[in-house]
């Protein structure tokens, strides 16, 4: 009875086709346990083309399971990291991974936070300079003296 | 009928919000102080009034009346009633109603609870209230209006997503939202403030209140949605970086600058415009999150629906609003006279510095957020800018803002002397290089970056325990420590509780991203796996009808070194309406760390796909986040924050002179600061080296938070 | 603040209101991942052809010298069915050789899939494991790869050819290289 049951929600879950929200449990992980860690790091970096908001590794996506089945069947032949990047960006783009290339085009993007930060600190010392009162002229600096030494005799 | 009400409802709400928008303006304008009174009546009718609209949007949910198209789109008579209730918000056109819902609430509480501004001041607050409402009014009348029928009414609606059918999702999106549009009346604070042309030390302390209710329930609402993705999601992910992520994100930045800042404005009158256009800019903030969700522009799971009619009212709102305010702003910033004069080592720098990294880090995280629109603009070429970019940006501004939350407390304002404050804090460096040192060894990979992030949460949690020291003498003098403890101010304690809640989410973070076990096995029932030291076995899989699903559910009995810890129960899910497939995690906290078992796929002769996790430390995240928050609260507790003039005795070398001031009066112009070159030596705080024998706290450090 | 500081706000947001202007055409579709393809040669590829007996199909059949259209297509994909219509258009009154490749298919239900809608393919071929399909860069059915009598591709359509995509997209793409 239990297995009948068991059987028949397997069923009903493999019927539907919609998205999934599901883990992502896998099949087969490679026999070589450094060639599945390298494998799984691999998966965390590509971005799943279904749902965009996962890389592979955590999709349940049927094209997902496909990539990740692609990306151990590479690991496996030898291939390196940047071989199997290369791989799948010559087919999706650089979209498909999700640490943005070093190049031409994505030289502001990784500057960045170095860009910004040198402009805001830029901005505030001359702003600060602008606000700083004037400094104190010869004269000024004497009349100064005096009254503070008045100051301290009382 | 009562859709109808609603409807009708919103179009009155319209006009007394356009009322509400102009008319302060021309009474301040003609000096008539009874008109300019009307806008506070103005704020009470349109919460009324939208009030009514949204109960009844809530009350065809509740009865599910599906000839209100919206109720048909997103709801389903075999939901359960939280459930429908939160559908009202769980779409476009009623997310919408929230947002208008919150807007009119803050109004309204400004109107009641800001007695203490000055009568033409907050006039000119609530007139910009009405015009944001209004905008968002008509948005919601011209294109998104939920009170459209349907007719012939279907029998059934085409229910929610059943990601969203779960309690910790049903109350994220308020939250947010309270959040956000708390944003608002810092806003108006501050377009109010340009257009009077002045900023005050005043009205500092009138914004921050509202600014900082606006950041606890941001706070709370980004964990709240965090923490769910975590255990909803079902790999024990809870942040993706993810445009509408970071939207929500940016925004609470800006507001953790802003408080920041104003402090900087309320005791030493300066920073002016920056302070005035974070204000603006946190709000822009959130309002480019509405944007973006709703346009269309970006992808992402938190988008409503495609609609470019919609998306351009949008755009060209936010233009108006964002883009009116920074032109008032560059027309207006010459007459914020900046004033107050201090030293590259106070806690006037520290501040500064605090918020030139988290300015710093809203912009990167925009320029990320908008980088591959801009390019495929530019170039066509798409390219994807995910967690590797934001969590490289993080690390670089962060860590520097954590080593500088460290001294900040503990520098004078004007002129600090930071070998003292390093004298006090050498214990806390010692200890995180202790930390840093174990953690290198341990992990014997020697990921430095675990290092410096175990270091950094260690020496914030101790700076502030040094701080707290140093203001009542705990380690020197245990006795009598909740008597000097209460004498502290409630702002100082809630600064340094949400202080010490980011000291703990940054080690959560580190820990858990660096040493979380795993493990993805085919089991069978009876079948064992050790997990980061813990046995889980699989004691049976069972099929599951719940109300509107069916289910696999796997029983796990979790034990370590033969001592029962406990037993999960994971889901698969498959609903029916709308088809899809959800897991729920079997989550078990545990101080050292959480338990984490997720059921797949069957994977024929009786082994299912399981994933098992040991993640050490995640609780801290939580548990740092509602610091954070609870803090804040705290904080806002502080009598201090709300009423319009300080309380208490004047010190020697304190804040510049702060006059009561009467109803109707005009802030007064602050005093400027001339000479500065050789100013007395701050008075240090008594040390509490000896015991204390009254019972009051003698000199209370003056404090910033 | 300096006189020109503050305007820096105004003008950032200005510059990135006109990006959000430029990428709101409605035609635009956020999850749509462009082709790396466009412009260069056909991948390689041999697969079974799904009528038994058939020779297998290899990127040679492309290079007939005339434009020719790639149709990936799955019995299980309803959009699949709801531009059947246009890719018969295609073939038999527009004259255009269509080459089918069922993706991630049993060969009995595209057979009944075709024999129930009629089939405009020249060729079918199977894409049992979907390796060819991401060898072209799909990421789900349908989508239609517009290749020129060179064996280069030119032009890739996402998502199913219905409404007017099939005048305003494919058609005038089809008129450049003829």
């Amino acid at each position: 009875m239990r297995a009948a049951s068991i059987a028949l929600v397997f069923l009903v879950t493999m019927t539907f086709s919609g998205v999934a929200f599901a883990v992502a449990v896998d099949e087969k992980p490679l026999v070589d346990p450094a060639q599945e860690a390298v494998a799984r790091a691999l998966m965390k970096e590509i971005r799943c083309l279904v749902c965009q908001n996962q890389s592979i590794e955590d999709s349940n996506a049927d094209l997902a399971k496909d990539l990740r089945r692609l990306v151990r069947e590479r690991v496996s032949a030898g291939d390196t990291p940047a071989e199997v990047r290369a791989f799948l960006v010559a087919r999706y783009g650089d979209w498909v991974l999700l640490e943005p290339p070093l190049n031409q085009m994505t030289l502001f993007l990784w500057g960045s936070p170095f860009l910004i930060l040198l402009l805001v600190l830029v901005g505030v010392t001359t702003a600060r300079k602008k606000s700083a009162p004037e400094p104190l002229s010869r004269m000024e600096k004497a009349k100064l003296k005096k009254l503070l030494k008045a100051g301290e005799q009382t | 009928m009562i859709p109808e009400i609603g409807h009708f409802a919103l179009m009155v709400a319209l006009v007394v919000s356009l009322l509400g928008a102009i008319v302060p303006h021309m009474a301040i304008a003609r000096g008539d102080t009874r008109l300019m009174a009307l806008a506070g009546q103005f704020a009470y009718g349109q919460f009324l009034l939208v009030t009514i609209a949204f109960g009844a949007l809530t009350y065809a949910y509740v009865t599910s009346d599906f000839s209100v198209s919206n109720v048909a789109a997103n709801s389903h008579t075999a939901k359960p009633l939280l459930y429908k209730l939160s559908g009202v918000w769980g779409n476009h056109e009623g997310s919408l109603m929230l947002w208008i819902l919150i807007l009119s609430l803050f109004s309204a509480c400004v109107a009641y609870g800001g007695k203490n501004l000055p009568l033409r001041f907050r006039s000119r607050v609530l007139a910009v209230q009405s015009a944001l409402l209004v905008g968002f009014l008509l948005f919601v009348l011209l294109t998104s209006n939920p009170f459209m029928r349907l007719d012939p009414a279907p029998l059934e609606g085409n229910g929610l997503n059943p990601l969203l059918q779960d309690p910790g999702l049903a109350f994220h999106p308020p939250m947010l939202y309270i959040g956000y549009v708390g944003l608002s009346v810092a806003f108006s604070f501050a377009v109010a403030a340009l257009i009077e042309g002045e900023v005050t030390p005043l009205w500092a302390r009138w914004v921050r209140p509202w600014t900082l209710a606006a950041w606890v329930f941001l706070t709370a609402g980004i964990a709240l949605g965090s923490w769910w993705a975590y255990y909803e999601l079902g790999w024990g992910g809870w942040w993706f970086w993810d445009p509408v992520e970071n939207a929500s994100f940016m925004p609470w930045l800006a507001a953790t600058a802003l408080l920041h800042s104003s402090i900087v404005v309320e005791k030493r009158d300066a920073l002016k415009s920056w302070t005035i256009l974070l204000a603006i800019v946190a709000f822009s903030f959130s309002l480019l999150g509405t944007f973006l969700v709703r346009s269309g522009v970006l992808t992402s799971v938190h988008a409503f629906a495609v609609d470019p009619e919609r998306g351009i009212f949008i755009l060209a709102f936010l233009a108006i609003i964002i883009g009116g305010s920074l032109a008032l702003f560059a027309w207006r910033a010459p007459k914020l006279a900046p004033s107050g004069v201090f030293s590259l080592v106070s806690r006037e720098s520290a501040l500064v510095l605090n918020n030139i990294l988290l300015a710093t880090f809203a912009a990167v995280v925009l320029v990320g957020t908008l980088y591959p629109l801009v390019l495929e603009a530019v170039n066509g070429t798409q390219i994807t800018v995910g967690p590797p970019f934001f969590e490289f940006a993080a690390t670089v501004l962060m860590s520097p803002l954590i080593v500088a939350l460290g001294f900040g407390p503990l520098l004078a304002w004007k002129r600090g002397n930071i070998s003292r404050a390093a004298q006090i804090l050498l214990p806390a460096v010692i200890v995180s290089l202790v930390f840093f040192w174990i953690s290198i060894w341990h992990d014997a990979a020697g990921l430095i970056m675990t290092g410096v992030g175990i270091a950094l949460g260690w020496w914030l949690i101790f700076a502030v325990v040094l701080e707290i020291n140093k203001k009542t003498n705990f380690f020197g003098y245990p006795r009598g420590f909740w008597r000097r403890a209460k004498g502290l101010p409630r702002a100082t304690w809630g600064m340094s509780l949400a202080h010490a809640g980011l000291g703990i989410i940054l080690l959560a973070i580190t820990v858990s991203e660096a040493w979380t076990e795993e493990a993805l096995r085919l089991m069978k029932v009876g079948d064992s796996e050790l997990v980061g030291g813990y046995s889980f076995t699989l004691e049976e899989v069972t099929p599951v009808a719940g109300p509107n699903y069916t289910a696999v559910r796997a029983h796990f009995l979790v034990e370590h070194d033969g001592h029962f810890i406990t037993r999960l129960a994971p889901e698969d899910r498959v609903y029916s309406d709308p088809p899809m497939n959800t897991t729920e995690a079997g989550i078990y906290p545990l101080i050292r760390g959480d338990l984490y078992a997720v059921i797949g796929e069957y994977a024929g002769s009786n082994a299912w796909s399981v994933r098992l996790y040991f993640k050490p430390l995640i609780s801290g995240l939580w548990l740092g986040a509602s610091f954070m928050a609870l803090g804040g609260l705290i904080s806002l507790s502080d009598r201090r924050q709300r009423i319009g003039a300080p309380a208490g005795k004047k010190r020697p070398d304190s804040v510049p002179n702060i006059p009561k001031v009467p109803k109707s009066a005009k802030p007064t112009k602050s005093t400027k600061l001339t000479k500065s070159a050789k100013s007395t030596k701050p008075k240090k705080s008594t040390k509490l080296t000896k015991p204390v024998k009254s019972t009051k706290l003698k000199k209370p450090e003056k404090t910033g938070a | 603040m300096t006189s020109f500081m503050r305007f820096i706000p105004l003008l950032i947001v200005a510059s990135i209101f006109i990006v959000f202007l430029l990428m709101m055409g409605g035609e635009r579709n956020p999850k749509e991942i462009k082709s790396v393809l466009i412009g260069k040669p056909a991948p390689a590829f041999s697969l079974p052809a799904l009528m038994e007996g058939a020779a297998p199909v290899t990127e040679a059949n492309l290079k007939t010298g005339k434009p020719i259209l790639v149709n990936f297509f799955a019995s299980w994909c309803a959009p699949c069915r709801a531009e059947h219509e246009n890719l018969m258009f295609l073939a038999h009154e527009k004259g255009i050789s269509i080459i089918g490749i069922a993706y991630k298919d049993t060969p009995a239900k595209s057979q009944a899939f075709l024999a129930e809608l009629g089939t405009p393919f020249a060729s079918v071929a199977q894409d049992l494991e979907g390796r060819v399909g991401i060898d072209w860069g799909i990421t789900g059915v349908p989508e239609t790869f517009l290749v020129d009598g060179d064996g280069i591709i030119r032009y890739r359509h996402w998502g199913p050819i219905v409404g007017d995509s099939l005048e305003k997209r494919l058609l005038p793409q089809l008129e450049e290289i003829q």
